[in-house]
């Protein structure tokens, strides 16, 4: 789960990350309001999506009165924001963060990830902040510090130093970065994060060290120890469909294809797009129902693929190791039928019970291809969606 | 043979009394599997299934002497469960459990390393189907009558492709030793190469599937360890080629997003270090059929 810039800096902060004085804003009447709250000479207003390189799409702005405050922020809110990170779709602006802006000297870069290689934290540091990490690795790798926490103790005070004198910080300037330090990898370790990342890291010219932005992911699965973490959840950011699927625990993502899946097991269900791709289609979501694909699983799942114009054919794909395929037929059938699904339906049940599952398939009458193999369910699902809509004539 | 368990290892689950660890205990029983007893904290000295319960996972072993467990134990207490096994001195602990928060599971690793290497615990999962060593014992939640006898060692990330990879096999003949799920998780307990070196010791195995997917660099580390170490065939498939870049594709560990996670980048990867990789999903059953064919061919030949 991702949150915004500003619920990652309240966040930091509590864990003693120096931040810059700042305000959330709905409204260009807040946002102005806000600045002379907030008091200082310059604000920066800054939309409040989740992606970075927001600067570059007009999504941060610098201003010197609070009419600039109001007339950035209106300039922001409700319209959409397209950066290379969130693709061409873009993301709504529904919230501005109004920030106190000051004088620096030096951009840093720090981010701290789950490596899963080392199966460790990974502290990662450049002088080269204001860049993407992975431009910084490109253009001079050399200037990239790292660490590899030991899980047992945690990040040690010596190595916060060792990077912070390897960024050529003077004594003043290393304390308060080793405390910026300390303090992002305690709310890593913490809250559950998977990334946190600071960029930049910036030094005032009275050697202050300052979060000017921040970026958190969490892991979903250690959400569940975070209530606080976990209401900051933003479903404005995702997907619709996406965020209706994750309510109803089903996993769903999707893509630009015609043929809707429905698949227990995420691997089985990856291997399924990939044979209908194979086969010569497209999918047009990923779709893993879970081990129990229950009658209102079932249901649900045909609902959420179906609220995609695009799909033109569906293929139901269940290995059934927990529960039986019976059982997965009877759900699709009362599927159908509540539904009434208008686009070709090819169903494959494999596993557990899987002769009584086909034989309820055949019985219901329904019009619904039955397949026995993943490769003929994979070539039945793309002829049905290429006939359904025949190419036109040249 | 097979590897990590037959119907002579000692098996105790932890969290035996629950409904689910219940209902898939009965399943391994029938299956042949010898389930001595169980451990769930507050209910010792009953009996659950005709079997014992114990309060700890060390009374457990002191009494039953297994040497082998499998866990149901809910996320949150999960990786407490696993030190305990690892601490009780068990030999091998599965976890099918779904939903292990990532730093948990880091701990849990580097809690194993406590031990010497010789009485280190092996954890299978989290978020996996289990082992099943063929007609002989099953220490998980899959269909077992779903595995046939053979010489076919199967390692996946997936449950259910997993399932599939056999089935295809069974279609065509071909029999298992043993099938291990390694979960789809982010940090695993114990990776592709870990099982890779069993099958490779193991004189029964002739061939191994290993099925990855999206995600880490497991895949790329084990290719790498049978170009240089393994004499036995390995047939590779990597799901996820139609999935995009940074979606998390239903298991928490299934995502691309850094050099070397993609499905075409690691198949890549296992055709350079000489693996063979099945061109499809629906062709992982043949693919395994051709390599043993020209393996046999090979040997007659000669």
């Amino acid at each position: 789960m991702d949150i915004h810039e500003y619920q990652a800096k309240e966040l930091l902060s509590g864990y003693g990350v120096p931040i810059q004085r700042g305000a959330v804003a709905y409204s260009p009447e807040q946002a102005s309001f806000a600045a002379s709250e907030l008091g200082g000479w310059h604000w920066a207003v800054k939309a409040q999506i989740h992606s970075g390189a927001r600067g570059k799409a007009g999504g941060i702005k610098l201003c010197r009165t609070y009419h600039e405050v109001h007339e950035a922020a209106q300039a922001m809110l409700g319209k959409k924001l397209v950066t290379h990170q969130t693709g061409p779709e873009g993301k709504i602006v529904q919230r501005v963060y109004i920030e106190v802006a000051e004088k620096f000297e030096r951009e840093l870069y720090l981010g701290i990830v789950l490596d899963r290689k080392a199966e460790r934290v990974r502290v990662i540091a450049s002088g080269h902040g204001g860049m993407e990490i992975e431009d910084i690795a490109k253009t001079s790798p050399d200037a990239i510090l790292q660490i590899i926490v030991e899980p047992a103790v945690g990040l040690q005070p010596f190595q916060a130093r060792e990077i912070a004198f390897g960024l050529g910080l003077n004594i003043k300037q290393v304390s308060r970065a080793v405390a910026a330090i300390m303090g992002a990898y305690r709310a890593f370790r913490a809250l559950d994060a998977t990334m946190v990342e600071i960029n930049p890291l910036v030094v005032t010219p009275d050697d202050r060290v300052i979060a000017l932005d921040a970026k958190m992911s969490f892991d979903d699965n250690g959400l569940f120890r975070h209530r606080d973490v976990s209401e900051m959840r933003d479903l404005s950011q995702e997907d619709p469909r996406e965020a209706e699927a994750s309510q109803d625990n089903l996993s769903y993502v999707g893509l630009e294809g015609d043929i809707g899946c429905i698949i227990n097991g995420a691997g089985l269900a990856m291997a399924t797009m990939d044979t209908i791709k194979y086969a010569g289609g497209a999918p047009a979501n990923f779709l893993d129902v879970g081990g129990g694909a229950s009658p209102e699983r079932v249901e649900k799942a045909f609902k959420l693929v179906l609220s995609d114009a695009k799909v033109k054919a569906i293929l139901v794909n269940i290995f059934a190791g927990i529960n039986r395929c019976d059982w997965v037929a009877q759900g699709v059938v009362q599927a159908v039928r509540a539904i009434g699904i208008k686009v070709p339906l090819v169903v494959r049940l494999a596993g557990t019970n899987e002769k009584e599952g086909r034989a309820i398939i055949a019985a219901s009458g329904l019009p619904i291809i039955s397949a026995a193999t993943l490769a003929e369910a994979a070539q039945k699902a793309v002829a049905a969606a290429n006939g359904s809509q025949p190419k036109a004539a040249p | 043979m097979s590897i990590l368990i037959d119907e002579k290892t000692p098996i105790i689950l932890q969290g035996f009394t629950g409904d689910k660890a219940t209902f898939h205990a009965r399943e391994m029983i029938a299956y042949g599997t010898n389930v001595v007893g169980g451990v769930t904290p507050g209910k010792g000295g009953q009996k659950h299934l005709e079997r014992p319960v114990f309060n700890t996972v060390k009374e457990a072993v002191r009494a039953t002497g297994a040497t082998t467990s499998l866990a149901f134990v809910p996320p949150a207490f999960a990786a407490d469960s696993l030190m305990e096994a690892a601490d009780a001195g068990l030999r091998l602990v599965c976890t099918i459990t779904d939903g292990i928060p990532a730093q948990d599971m880091m701990r849990v690793k580097r809690y194993l390393m406590r031990y010497p290497r010789d009485r280190r615990t092996m954890v299978v999962g989290p978020n996996c189907a289990g082992i099943i060593s063929a007609g002989k014992a099953m220490l998980g939640i899959m269909p077992g009558h779903i595995y046939k006898r053979g010489n076919v060692g199967i390692v996946s990330r997936s449950g259910t492709l997993g399932y599939e990879a056999a089935a295809q096999m069974n279609a065509l003949g071909i029999g298992q030793t043993t099938s291990v799920g390694i979960g789809g998780d982010p940090i695993n307990g114990s990776s592709f190469l870990d099982h890779l070196m069993l099958f490779e010791q193991d004189p029964e195995t002739e061939a191994v599937m290993m099925i990855g997917e999206i995600g880490g660099p497991q895949e790329a580390e084990a290719s790498r360890w049978v170009k240089e170490n393994m004499s036995k065939p390995v047939i590779g498939y990597v799901a996820g080629l139609t999935a995009p870049k940074g979606r998390r594709m239903g298991h928490a560990g299934a995502i691309i997003s850094s050099a070397g996670d993609s499905a075409a980048e690691k198949t890549e990867i296992m055709k350079s270090y000489g693996l063979t990789v099945a061109p499809s999903a629906s062709e992982l059953g043949s693919t395994v059929g051709e390599v043993l064919r020209k393996r046999a061919g090979r040997r007659s030949g000669n």
